[in-house]
């Protein structure tokens, strides 16, 4: 969880205002996508859950890479069909997976042992591992994409109660989805009021002073607002017990989805041996 | 540190599910017993709080900026078990709809940070905080110390996870299918980033906001300072009694050092200059590293520095004691009375440091 970053252009104040405006801009844009209409948005979020967690685990087990970048074509089609243009998929999953991962993977190109690739200081086990760890990663995010953009958040949570996830869990992170996106703007309202006074380049110190600052105050507001919400949840007649509405309803292409994943899942598992 | 999909391979990953479930069913049932019904919304609102205080990036010395994680922070406030809960759920949230982390690896990354980081956070923010008041800098200090310590420990963890990875798991062309650095490359590339930047990141936001409590709600620093703080105020109470099974177990385990005489060999990597000629020596290095041979001569800086301070306590032999188990005793005595004499001395100046503040409420 914790980063390091090498320091960008702007102060802090606008880098971390860019940071909670992009997370903001993600999280709505989900919910928009989710709308549209296309083959995956048209099914049952369950069907979606599972088929995608089935792809992702046997992505993990492969031993194949041709079976990694077929899945991860089956993605992209998938995706396609969707309606989620490519180039939101190459900016907000390919090329941070690509980055992140890249970096990790490219000294194992030279410090796996092994046969050496055509005389070059890497070696064919290195280029394996490192491809390997690339594809998986890609994979994965790609499939996470899909699933997140073409189903609304509230019903993948609601979806996870097929892994026996229990329903106070479910409750919880629901919550913290719709108040994330509260945080989020309480915190771009804090800091963008703080930059409108503010006239001169602050330094480092003062930057720091100002975040941990803002951490406390948002700490505060969190508490705060917790209590408000339990006193709302109460006055609705929440006496601690926690209930989901369980209305997915599963119609025939739900149907057919399903065996689809599970026949593509199985076979993927099964090839990738 | 969130750990992607692709890099423990799925064996681990189940493992580490399984490990996670007994923590978050006694999590969830201590919270209940505490907490009753008030917890749903807390725990989801500090949950969305510990996700966006992760995007306040600290400008760090160096030209650099690292994010916290806040598991310090929400182990203080919150206490290790509910601080699990919410930090768990922060994770799950941003591996499922923010491609941080991934959804096979979700159990190793709340393994490593929420459970591990906060009940690490917690031992040691208790132990250097003791009994001081709520107000003082020791509390500063040491929820300082309980963030950098907790990033760390988690850091840690995962860099062993990545590191047994080419152990277990290769195609047929010796190829790693999973991580592909051993521990000897997974451990030191981890810990050297989260021992500077990214735990002096967790550092400053934990103490920080500690201190920025202090002046602002002291009452939020209430709950993981319990009796504690109640007994500093109401004079001596129960004494040491809370420290006396800890002193006592540490008698047990001083007595019990000599059992180290049994272990054979040396450990890996604290070879003396003097083994590279012992044959015998030589045969257990080339055991421990999968049978590459040590070179024919010590290397010439361990060869030169060697010499350069001779430990009154080496290899917990003293040379003036005939008996090696009564050695290995005399030297844990000595190396826990310096340790509590050096945490004396910090709890002593961290008191003297302290601002005077107003009165445990």
């Amino acid at each position: 969880m914790s980063g390091v970053h090498p320091h960008k252009r702007g102060g802090f104040i606008e880098n971390t205002l860019e940071g909670l405006h992009t997370a903001m801009e993600r999280a709505l844009y989900a919910e928009a996508s989710a709308s549209r209409g296309g083959l995956l948005q048209r099914l049952d979020p369950r069907v979606k859950v599972v088929g995608v967690f089935s792809l992702i685990a046997a992505v993990a087990l492969a031993t194949k890479l041709w079976l990694i970048a077929a899945v991860l074509t089956l993605a992209v089609l998938l995706a396609a069909f969707s309606a989620i243009p490519l180039r939101v998929l190459a900016s907000r999953a390919w090329i941070a997976a690509l980055l992140f991962s890249g970096i990790i993977a490219a000294p194992a190109l030279f410090l796996t042992p092994g046969t050496s690739l055509y005389g070059l200081p890497i070696t064919v086990q290195g280029a394996r591992t490192a491809a390997f760890l690339v594809l998986r990663a890609e994979t994965a995010a790609t499939l996470m994409l899909v699933l997140i953009y073409t189903t609304p958040w509230m019903h993948v949570l609601k979806a996870l109660r097929i892994f026996r996830v229990p329903v106070v869990a479910v409750v919880i992170l629901g919550m913290t989805c719709r108040y994330i996106l509260l945080m989020l703007e309480t915190a771009h309202e804090m800091f963008e009021s703080r930059k409108s006074r503010t006239v001169n380049a602050m330094t480092p110190a003062e930057q720091r002073r100002l975040a941990v600052a803002g951490s406390g105050v948002l700490l505060g507001k969190t508490l705060h607002m917790s209590g408000e919400v339990y006193l709302a949840m109460q006055a609705r007649g929440f006496r601690g017990e926690v209930f989901l509405l369980e209305d997915f309803q599963m119609g025939k292409l739900d149907w057919l989805a399903l065996g689809a994943f599970a026949a593509l899942a199985s076979a993927s598992i099964w090839a990738g041996r | 540190m969130h750990i992607p999909d692709g890099y423990l391979s799925p064996a681990t990953c189940v493992t580490l599910y399984a490990a996670c479930i007994p923590f978050w069913r006694t999590a969830l049932g201590r919270v209940k017993k505490v907490m009753h019904s008030r917890q749903v919304p807390l725990l989801s609102l500090f949950a969305a709080f510990s996700f966006v205080i992760m995007m306040f990036n600290l400008p760090l010395p160096g030209g650099t900026t690292g994010h916290a994680t806040g598991i310090g922070l929400a182990t203080v406030v919150l206490g290790p078990w509910a601080a699990m809960l919410a930090v768990s759920v922060a994770l799950v949230v941003q591996a499922l709809f923010f491609g941080d982390g991934g959804v096979t690896a979700i159990g190793a990354n709340c393994f490593n940070m929420a459970i591990a980081g906060s009940l690490v956070a917690y031992a040691v923010y208790r132990l250097l905080a003791g009994r001081s008041a709520l107000a003082s800098a020791r509390r500063v200090v040491a929820a300082g110390l309980a963030g950098y310590v907790a990033i760390n420990v988690s850091a840690f963890l995962a860099a062993v996870e990545f590191g047994i990875q080419p152990l277990l798991y290769k195609d047929a062309t010796g190829a790693p299918l999973y991580c592909p650095y051993p521990l000897s490359v997974a451990i030191p590339a981890m810990m050297i980033g989260h021992l500077t930047i990214a735990g002096l990141a967790e550092l400053a936001v934990s103490a920080g906001v500690v201190a920025f409590l202090q002046r602002s709600d002291l009452s939020l620093l209430r709950s993981t300072a319990g009796k504690i703080a109640v007994a500093a105020q109401t004079v001596a109470l129960a004494g040491a009694r809370p420290l006396r099974a800890l002193w006592a177990g540490l008698a047990v385990f001083m007595v019990l050092t000599p059992l180290g005489i049994l272990a054979a060999g040396s450990a890996w990597g604290e070879w003396m200059a003097s083994d590279y000629a012992n044959p015998a020596a030589r045969a257990q290095m080339a055991a421990a590293s999968f049978s590459h041979v040590a070179p024919p001569s010590p290397p010439q800086g361990l060869q030169r520095l060697s010499s350069v301070w001779t430990a009154p306590f080496a290899r917990y032999a003293p040379p003036y004691i005939r008996g090696a188990a009564f050695g290995y005793v005399l030297s844990a005595m000595f190396g826990t009375g310096l340790i509590v004499l050096a945490c004396l001395m910090l709890g002593r100046f961290t008191q003297s440091a302290a601002r005077p503040g107003p009165a445990v409420p």
